[in-house]
């Protein structure tokens, strides 16, 4: 199997085919959950049979459609962070690499100053206090990841300003932007989008703990990380119900690892020849 | 010490040997085509051929050895009576140091920084319990003392940034020779180093292989370099032997076109360029200009120079000479701290940023890598049309129109309008350089070192392209290059820079006619001639020279 010109491995094909099953509940989920997200269709806790392939949860809904639905939630939730996150970073991290001098000291304290605070800590508090809308979400997590994207843009950039087609097109007297978008973006893609596959998996990861704490995503809507938080009291009882979301998410940042694996692979192999 | 008495024994035979890539997606391209070669005890075999060659692969594979995805898929390599393809390759690494030994390219890159030299030229030898690290330190001193090296009881005291680019080459020679090997395997030693030094390291080599009768294989891209070491040459190209015989007999009656071609390219267009008419006002003219970079003063002190219409200057000298940065100075990427620049009559601002687009157009520059001088996700027609977007306002079609007639004059083919920068080879990315440098259609076209990232006979191409163009266009080149040959061949005008400073200028045939400003003369008697006596007779007259240099250098 083939994808962009190059092969995929099997563990390369078994992610590909992990997000795929992801994204596709995602898009789709109205369509293919048997029942609402909200929907209490029998008592709680209520053991699996035909109807509810997985039982029902501590409310009496069907455990299956609310892992559907949080796959929506928990997935589009995170791509929309990591992108606003690539978003500001890299817009910073570029231009601190191309201008340099005072702005790149300035940008780079602010970074610091950013890294040096707790992340988990820093959010939990904005939460608290600003409560947990959905913007509030994704405008803390968004910019607490910024700084960690801003660093790797600054480098790859700084790698490929100091190559010579950058240098011959401020000798053509090129502005910056010019330089920012058509010399050094596109030769900055692959080593980003590895990483985009990477920050997604935190932020996804992110989302669930918050969610977890309760200070995520709010109920009725589903979302893994409360799903486990929810279902938590059926441990011990001998129960594997909580185990379905939590397997949910190991595995959905299992898959997007081995493809981010494969596309690290393809791009450092094409760098690797030899004199 | 004497040589020692010879033995005619073959220490390494290689036998039809074929060396493949093979990945996932199956068999790829053969590197190495049937090739067979012996080595006897003593002999120096000269591996010649351009980039592609399968030189350096041979190279390796002598110490079964092969990069990655590549394989040898046939042949045999019998050393000391085994086959190294079908040892084990623990058995093929024990070989490699104590038997058969490597000495690359960049020595810099070899050593690890973090060690002392002494360290890192004993450490193969005790880990492969060859020798006591007594005996190995000793063997090491009395190595560096062979090899000329400053100081040889206390040099291996220091770390590798503390020793020169020339005498780090040495010491990676000491490090392969401590085990006393039965094979030394030199992959272009030299080809980083200037013509200077270069003469140094292959006299202390020479005296190194013959004074312990080692035999060795030299792989090269020089045929002037390999002919003062090697008793015999093997010429390759694409990975098929193009031709093996005795130095002597490849030199002065090759029996290939192929290798007639590299011998004549050499020995060819020692005519000098005649002047061409003097303008009123030169298009450039550097001022007693000096420029420094942060905390290193005189980087260039006090340069002057014109280059008047349809001129080629060339700056010569070694790294380090200031030569780069005097061409910095004119782009205006480093501002200048004393002196002026006149474009046409008018002063130039020293920075970049205030200088105006029409001043920009006018003087373009040509890399030395045009690897990293075109952006590899950029097709050729972004490449070449947007200086002539940017500079002339043309429309899409104007643009695509006049790449068009750019890539006729690369004598490139149409179609690869659309292709990436990448998917070219290097002489063809270095014509593309030229074309993106002419449709700014500038006055001054200021070419760094542009031929030595090439082959030889690709070098010589885009030279011939270069002054074409300018009997077409009549644009001057500022000519910056370390290489003597390509001065002689293309400039009329010649400017010699050392520490930062002019020290000869004026006509070429001048420049080059005696009598020599001294260091002039180091420099042309230290490139390579295609005589296998060149370097004898060149370390008799060196010492002379080298005084007189010397003494320049004391003077104030």
């Amino acid at each position: 199997m083939r994808l962009f010109g190059h092969k995929l491995s099997v563990w390369a094909q078994i992610g590909l085919a992990i997000v795929a099953i992801n994204l596709f509940a995602a898009l789709f989920a109205p369509l293919i959950a048997p029942y609402g997200q909200a929907d209490i269709v029998g008592d709680a806790y209520a053991d699996p049979d035909v109807y509810h392939w997985l039982g029902l949860d501590n409310l009496g809904r069907d455990i299956v459609s609310r892992l559907i639905f949080g796959a929506r939630l928990s997935i589009g939730l995170s791509l929309v962070i990591t992108m606003l996150s690539f978003a500001i970073g890299i817009i910073a991290g570029f231009g601190a690499a191309v201008a340099g001098g005072w702005a790149d000291m300035a940008l780079a304290r602010l970074v610091d100053l950013l890294l040096s605070m707790p992340t988990f800590i820093f959010a939990m508090v904005i939460l608290s206090v600003a409560g947990s809308s959905f913007p509030a979400l994704i405008f803390t997590i968004a910019i607490l990841d910024s700084p960690k994207v801003f660093r790797l843009a600054r480098s790859v950039a700084m790698n490929l300003v100091s190559l010579e087609f950058v240098e011959a097109a401020r000798l053509r007297g090129e502005g910056w932007w010019w330089i920012v978008t058509r010399e050094i973006l596109p030769n900055a893609v692959p080593p980003l989008t590895a990483e985009f596959g990477l920050r997604f998996c935190f932020t996804f990861l992110f989302i669930a703990t918050l969610s977890f704490l309760g200070l995520g995503v709010q109920p009725p809507d589903a979302d893994w990380g409360g799903m486990v938080k929810d279902l938590r009291d059926m441990i011990s009882l001998g129960s594997v119900v909580p185990l379905y979301p939590a397997a949910a998410i190991a595995i959905l940042s299992i898959g997007v690892n081995f493809v981010v694996d494969w596309m690290l692979s393809i791009h450092s192999r094409g760098q690797g020849e030899g004199a | 010490m004497s040589p020692q008495p010879r033995d005619d024994s073959i220490v390494l035979d290689i036998r039809s040997m074929r060396i493949a890539v093979r990945t996932d997606a199956g068999e790829g391209p053969v590197l190495v085509d049937d090739v067979s070669l012996s080595l006897r005890r003593g002999e120096v075999v000269g591996l010649i051929g351009e980039s592609g060659a399968g030189k350096s692969t041979i190279g390796l594979a002598s110490m079964g050895y092969t990069r990655r995805d590549c394989y040898i898929v046939g042949g045999s390599i019998v050393f000391g009576g085994m086959d190294i393809r079908a040892v084990s390759p623990d058995k093929r690494r024990a070989l490699r140091g104590p038997k058969i030994a490597y000495i690359a390219q960049s020595a810099a890159a070899s050593f690890n920084p973090a060690h002392t030299l002494m360290e890192q030229v004993c450490e193969a030898s005790i880990r492969h319990g060859v020798l006591t690290p007594a005996e190995a330190r000793a063997e090491a001193v009395s190595l560096f003392r062979q090899l000329d090296l400053p100081s040889p009881e206390t040099i291996g005291a220091r770390y590798p940034h503390q020793v020169s680019g020339g005498q780090l080459q040495r010491v990676m020679a000491a490090m392969a020779m401590v085990a006393k090997p039965d094979i030394l395997i030199f992959d272009e030693p030299t080809t980083a180093l200037d013509v200077t030094t270069q003469v140094e390291c292959l006299a202390a080599f020479r005296k190194l292989i013959r004074g312990h009768g080692t035999a060795a294989l030299y792989i090269t891209h020089d045929l002037a370099v390999v002919a003062q070491i090697a008793d015999r040459i093997m010429v390759l190209r694409r990975g098929k032997m193009v031709e093996l015989g005795d130095s002597r007999q490849i030199l002065q009656q090759p029996k290939e076109e192929y290798t007639r071609r590299l011998v004549s390219e050499r020995v060819a267009g020692h005519k000098f360029v005649e002047t061409s008419s003097a303008g009123e006002t030169p298009i450039l003219a550097i001022d007693h200009v000096s420029a420094n970079y942060p905390g290193k003063p005189g980087v260039i002190d006090d340069v002057s120079l014109e280059v008047r219409k349809g001129d080629t200057v060339a700056v010569v000298g070694e790294s380090g000479s200031g030569k780069s940065t005097l061409a910095r100075v004119v782009m205006g990427l480093l501002p200048r701290s004393a002196g002026d620049v006149r474009f046409n009559g008018t002063s130039l601002p020293p920075r970049l940023k205030d200088r105006t687009k029409d001043q920009l157009r006018r003087v373009q520059m040509i890399y030395q890598m045009p690897d990293v001088a075109l952006n590899p996700q950029h097709t050729l027609l972004d490449t070449i049309g947007r200086p002539v977007a940017f500079y002339f306002n043309r429309s899409r079609d104007e643009v695509r129109a006049r790449t068009l007639e750019l890539l006729r004059q690369m004598d490139l083919p149409e179609s690869y309008l659309t292709r990436k920068t990448s998917e070219l080879s290097g002489g063809q990315k270095q014509r593309v350089s030229i074309a993106r440098a002419l449709a700014a259609e500038p006055d001054l076209i200021i070419c760094d070192e542009v031929t030595s990232a090439l082959d030889q006979l690709v070098g010589e191409e885009i030279l011939r392209l270069l002054k074409k163009l300018q009997d077409d266009l009549g644009v001057a080149y500022l000519f910056i290059t370390h290489d003597l040959g390509t001065v002689k061949r293309i400039a009329n005008k010649v400017a010699v820079m050392l520490r930062g400073r002019l020290v000869a200028g004026g006509e070429t045939a001048t420049v080059f006619a005696p009598p020599y400003h001294p260091y002039t003369e180091l420099l042309l008697s230290s490139v390579p001639e295609m005589r296998p006596d060149w370097l004898d007779e060149v370390l008799a007259k060196r010492a002379t020279a080298a005084a007189a240099t010397a003494a320049l250098l004391r003077a104030p």
